[in-house]
């Protein structure tokens, strides 16, 4: 089964040079909003559809790279002395710069119509920060040497950190930047650490790295501080808390930047260190991956079922899909470790085919909570609902980002899913003990985290869209303009193509696991539309004839239905049991939405309730659900650095003969051990 | 996939329902369904027992066999039902960990049991790695099951199906224990289920209900 | 041989729909009989529907068009997993395009289109029904699953053909996880076709309703083609219980039309059996409290992940 790859290096990387103009335009665009910073019109009307299309040409770019298969590598004579910039292209990159470039494409035309004047940050100011979070983010895919990696990185967190406080005057948004900061830059400190373990004694280039021979526990460790690291930019229980503070602060084009590409730039980190610069895993690296990512799905899950603030509540959810896509990462690294090639690729592949879906369906709902955000003013589900009758165009393409994003064939959620359960299927024939008999049961995780998803999304669909509105202002929202439709239609498009046709992107994804794992599946039976990649397994899937029958079925009895019984329908207020005094009130809100959830796995939230007393005038009920991981560890934690940092602080006395002396008893111990050794 | 001759395929499945109604009897709440249950758990044994002692043509296996099937499917569920009947009492309360905690509590256990077995496996010639496995979770699972009650009589019969783990482990280590011990054994569990309903008695005597936390307030120091 | 093959795939859906009704009418009559009261006729599903068909369709002022769409989708969903289903022959062609878990998505999808159609109207049952069908579903749906890829594990295949064709064949043998998985099975299909103790499909009382507060809001074709809908599901899960637990007289291999018709009987035999059950099971039980059902979904799910669990260890 091994496919050897031998890398094929033009001379002249004319691709990566392409790469690289593209992302100096991203760079120079946002540069350019400088020149009328306070133009609305500038921005939205030229500047992000300007942007919008540099990002269609760097996913062509990447999709041309990615089929051609190759490797291109350049040094670029910037940054320290001696130290010069090396970049590198190949599939690996290609797959995520594709990411990248297809889904900021679509999110920069939202955000195009999207900004408007008066809200925190001068729109131009507003537009250089959110282009160079963009050229950021692809440097970080291109980058291959530590120095320019982490350059890029910090670059993104810090362009990331600005537009999350866009809106700064508000306490709680600092609050959330902070917070953002904080574990970016913890997360950052942890990579810089496993470079540093990696590098061993030669220089910072990562092609030095996969030359080093490490030990088996240096190996380890720079594996898991990778782990700690990336995963805390991905937002993996237990370092995930900036997500859910981080992603509803922001407005919604960086929400949505943010959870579909900058969470994915950490997956790529992880696949590059362990599968690529680590050299060939250690099985039981994986497990680590694959117990918090698994902890992860349910954790995210059941958190986003009980969320009443809408953006929080999508969150939630994309911390449950980046445990979605660590399980597929620790299942690769498993498998790949226990000499099981064909499986590796597999897993590798619904890792991948998850990174892509989760782009494209969570920027599609991110930016249409965008949308109804600015309709309406609310985040709050409680205070929405029957949006379907006055934003047709939001809610309809909204709702296959929901229907994708729960798991519904033939959409692209599906594909993903499908094919993590399939090499989850070949768990048991792991060559160890109890290994084997634990990964199965890993996918009853998974499965149950799939149903929480459709929970989840009914209520997030169905409490926002649906039903009546709650409050009297919402009859006046209104649909989103033409730019910020294409860009919603854009993703959607991208949804159902990565539904429809997943053997071609599985062929194109193929080049990866070639590259990582060694090995390729077989994409297509015979027929040629089925997608089978299953290795020696009798299995197929096919979306598009699915959907073809599906659509002739339904079709065909709205045809029949039609024909034959042709009554005529009347237009009459709710039945509702008789039940004559109906209110939009007495819909569910989406606490109550949220309550069986809540019931079942009380154990899981720390819940405060305020139930109104019996013959209160004025009752009120309100429920505040808490993670209670802050008090189990991060408020300790917070509290023992605290006391740290005040035992620390005693050295500082503020006396300047105090200060001498420090410095003087120092130099004595210099110098009597200088005099020792 | 291996193929196994058939009657050990058939004790296979005989094992893994006794693991079936280890957790039926884990995941309900109903005394009267807990009786049958067990009585069920004692007819799937004597199976097994029939179907070992058919496989080895040993004899006393056969009388075993008899003695559970007249012991465990008959008198003890009759003995059983007739205390339900007497003392009034068809349903237990809320156990102390709810139904799916206590199950999942029983997954692990699962799991541990089958570690456990692995060394034993290869002390006993005779037994195979999943029988002596679910011996030793059935067992286990039984003390759960014991623990997550409140009333006295489920917990009888965690202890009366306690006792078919040891049984089924004993026979498939080594096709069953001596006659002697197995009649005591017998005969213990019979004076303890009268035992025990006597006792019974005296506790709702004492404290008009057969919730054991009344127990508590029997300790000494306050 | 394609057309052939087709025309047999459609023939499958077609018998399915045509059974479906009969299946229900079965079971209720089994009920009264053994409730000791007078059975309603075999029939009486079919007058149902054809009365819904004919009636003038009520719809509510607020309701969007997808609203009106989710019973056609629902429907079809329910019509597409007949075909998929081996309920009597295992090579068709749609198997090919849609394994078990793709079956279990397209459930889904009918769940969720119909739960979004109950949020629809805005009603407070609606909204109440859409919760408690989500509720049942996101434990039933991966308890099903489960159950599922149990099987697929023993035959090394997700595809419900081949796991059938594995079980007829007898290559398998006893397999002891199944009597976790049919326990499990049972658990959701009663829970997933809103049957006695999880749901009471006779009445609408709205402490207890589920699957009824859902529909409350349609009429007329709409609602019998929800009806005709939940019919299918009925059906369409007691054919998957066969194809996993009781595979026996499903024609196996390539098949015609005719082929097909052979098996005809041995399902009609399987389905008047399993009506049987069904009825006797819904008899001896009692109608559970709303916030008991999670509690009796997450057994079945437990009762899955031990058959994978007895699986693992047993098979290895």
């Amino acid at each position: 089964m091994h496919i050897l790859v031998h890398p094929v290096i033009t001379p002249l990387p004319k691709l990566l040079v392409g790469c690289v103009a593209l992302l100096l335009g991203w760079g120079a665009v946002g540069v350019a909003g400088l020149l009328r910073p306070r133009s609305v019109r500038l921005a939205g009307r030229v500047l992000f559809p300007l942007g919008a299309l540099i990002g269609f040409a760097l996913a062509a770019l990447a999709v041309t790279s990615l089929l051609g298969g190759g490797i291109e590598r350049m040094v670029l004579p910037i940054g320290l002395p001696g130290l010069p910039a090396h970049l590198r292209l190949d599939p690996l990159s290609s797959v995520f710069l594709a990411l990248l470039g297809a889904t900021a494409g679509g999110i920069s035309l939202f955000a195009g119509g999207y900004f408007r004047a008066g809200q925190g940050t001068a729109p131009g100011l507003l537009g250089l920060q959110y282009h160079l979070f963009l050229a950021s983010m692809g440097w970080v895919l291109i980058a291959a040497d530590a120095y320019s990696f982490l350059l890029a990185w910090e670059a993104m967190a810090l362009t990331s950190y600005f537009l999350v406080v866009t809106e700064h005057r508000r306490a709680e948004i600092r609050r959330a930047g902070l917070i953002y900061l904080l574990m970016a830059h913890v997360g950052a400190l942890a990579i810089l650490l496993a470079f540093g373990v990696m590098h061993g004694s030669g220089p910072f280039t990562f092609h030095a790295m996969r030359a080093a021979h490490l030990s088996a526990g240096w190996a380890a460790a720079a594996f898991l501080l990778a782990l700690a690291g990336f995963g805390a930019k991905a937002g993996l229980v237990p370092l995930h808390v900036w997500l859910p503070e981080a992603h509803p602060a922001a407005p919604s084009p960086v929400s949505a930047l943010m959870s579909g590409v900058m969470l994915k730039t950490a997956v790529y980190g992880m696949l590059r260190v362990a599968l690529d610069l680590l050299g060939p895993p250690v099985w039981w690296w994986g497990l680590v991956p694959l117990a918090l990512g698994l902890f992860t799905i349910l954790y995210g899950a059941l958190f986003a079922a009980v969320q009443t603030d809408m953006k929080r509540l999508l969150a939630y959810s994309s911390v449950e899909n980046i445990g979605v896509i660590f399980t597929g990462i620790g299942l690769t690294i498993v498998f790949a470790g226990s000499g099981m090639p064909a499986v590796a690729a597999l897993a590798l592949l619904a890792t991948l085919y998850h990174c892509l879906n989760h782009a494209m369906m969570k920027s599609l709902l991110f930016l249409g909570t965008g949308a109804v955000l600015h309709a309406t003013g609310e985040r709050n589900l409680g205070r929405l609902g029957g949006l379907i009758h006055r934003m047709p165009w939001v809610a309809w393409l909204t709702l296959i980002g929901t229907l994708a994003i729960a798991g519904l064939p033939p959409l692209n959620g599906f594909v993903s899913e499908w094919l993590l359960l399939q090499s989850f299927l070949f768990g048991d024939q792991v060559p160890h003990t109890f290994v084997n008999l634990l990964i199965p049961m890993g996918m009853a995780v998974v499965v149950l985290g799939a149903a929480l998803a459709g929970y989840v999304m009914v209520k997030f669909y169905g409490v926002i869209f649906l039903g009546r509105p709650r409050e009297a202002a919402l009859e006046h929202a209104h649909d989103c303009g033409w730019l910020e439709r294409i860009g919603l239609a854009w993703l959607a498009l991208g949804c159902l193509a990565l539904g429809l046709l997943p053997v071609q992107v599985i062929g194109a994804l193929g080049r990866v696991s070639a590259q990582l794992v060694g090995a390729v599946v077989p994409q297509a039976s015979a027929h040629g539309w089925l997608l089978a990649p299953v290795p020696g397994r009798p299995v197929s899937y096919g979306p598009a004839v699915l959907l073809t029958a599906t659509v002739a079925v339904v079709l065909l009895t709205v045809l029949v239905v039609r024909l034959f019984f042709p009554q005529r329908v009347r237009r009459v207020s709710a039945w509702d049991c008789g039940f004559g005094a109906l209110t939009p009130r007495m819909q569910d809100t989406a606490e109550g939405f949220g309550q069986p959830i809540r019931h079942l796995f009380q154990p899981f939230f720390e819940m405060q309730r305020e139930l109104p007393a019996p013959g209160d005038s004025a009752p009120r009920y309100r429920i505040a659900i808490r993670e209670r991981i802050w008090t189990l560890a991060y408020e300790p934690l917070c509290a023992a650095i605290d006391g740290l940092a005040n035992i620390a602080a005693r050295v500082q006395q503020g006396r300047i003969s105090v200060y001498l002396l420090y410095s003087f008893v120092t130099l004595l111990v210099l110098l009597a051990v200088a005099l020792l050794s | 996939m291996t193929h196994l001759p058939l009657d050990q395929q058939l004790l296979d499945t005989c094992a893994a329902l006794l693991l079936l109604l280890s957790f039926a009897m884990l995941s309900q709440r109903r005394i009267v369904t807990l009786v049958n249950l067990y009585a069920l758990q004692g007819a799937v044994l004597a199976a097994a027992t029939l179907l070992l002692a058919w496989r080895t043509g040993e004899d006393h296996l056969y009388l075993s066999a008899a003695l559970t099937l007249a012991l465990k499917v008959a008198l003890l569920p009759w003995l059983l039902h007739r205390l339900i009947r007497r003392l009034d009492v068809y349903w237990d309360t809320e156990p102390l960990l709810n139904v799916t905690g206590t199950m999942l509590a029983g997954l692990v256990i699962v799991v541990f049991a089958f570690a456990l077995a692995q060394p034993i496996t290869r002390l006993a010639s005779t037994a195979t790695r999943s029988a002596v496995g679910i011996a030793v979770s059935v067992v286990l699972l039984a003390f759960l099951m014991m623990i997550t009650r409140r009333k006295a009589m489920s917990q009888v019969i965690g202890f009366l199906s306690m006792e078919n783990g040891v049984f089924f482990g004993a026979m498939s280590a080594s096709y069953g224990m001596p006659m002697v011990v197995e009649l005591g054994v017998a005969l213990d569990v019979l004076v303890a289920v009268l035992v025990l309903g006597v006792f019974f008695f005296q506790i709702r005597e004492r404290f008009e209900s057969l919730d054991l936390h009344h127990l508590e307030s029997l300790k000494e120091h306050d | 041989m394609n057309a052939v093959a087709w025309l047999t795939q459609g023939l499958e859906a077609v018998v399915a729909l045509a059974a479906a009704p009969a299946l229900l009418g079965w079971v209720n009559q089994c009920r009264a009989w053994l409730q000791n009261r007078r059975a309603p006729s075999l029939w009486q599903p079919y007058g149902t529907l054809r009365k819904l068909l004919h009636k003038e369709v009520l719809i509510a002022e607020n309701a969007s068009p997808l609203f009106r769409l989710a019973p056609y989708v629902t429907f079809g969903a329910m019509v597409l997993a007949a075909g998929i289903i081996p309920s009597m022959g295992t090579r068709l062609p749609l198997v090919a395009s849609a394994d078990a878990i793709a079956l279990v998505g397209l459930f889904a999808a009918a769940r969720m289109f119909m739960a979004l159609a109950a949020m629809d109207v805005g009603t407070a049952f609606g909204t109440l029904g859409a919760r408690r069908e989500m509720m049942v579903g996101f434990l039933a749906e991966p308890a099903l699953l489960m159950v599922i890829l149990v099987a697929s594990l023993t035959s090394s295949s997700t595809a419900l053909p081949a796991i059938t064709e594995a079980l007829v064949s007898g290559h398998l043998g006893l397999s002891p996880s199944l009597a976790f998985s049919a326990v499990a099975f049972i658990l959701v299909l009663l829970a997933e076709n809103a049957r006695i103790p999880v749901d009471n499909p006779a009445t609408h009382l709205e402490l207890t309703m589920i699957h009824e507060a859902t529909l409350l809001e349609y009429s007329g074709r709409h609602l019998a083609l929800m009806e005709w809908a939940a019919q299918l599901k009925l059906f369409n899960y007691v054919c998957i219980g066969f194809a996993l637990f009781l595979p026996w007289g499903v024609a196996v291999g390539r098949i015609g039309p005719v082929g097909l018709l052979v098996a005809a009987p041995a399902l009609a035999l399987k389905l008047t059996a399993a009506g049987a059950g069904l009825a006797l099971i819904e008899t001896l039980s009692a109608k559970m409290r709303v916030m008991r059902i999670p509690e009796f979904l997450a057994t079945a799910f437990l009762f899955a992940v031990l058959g994978l669990l007895v699986h693992v260890l047993l098979g290895a």
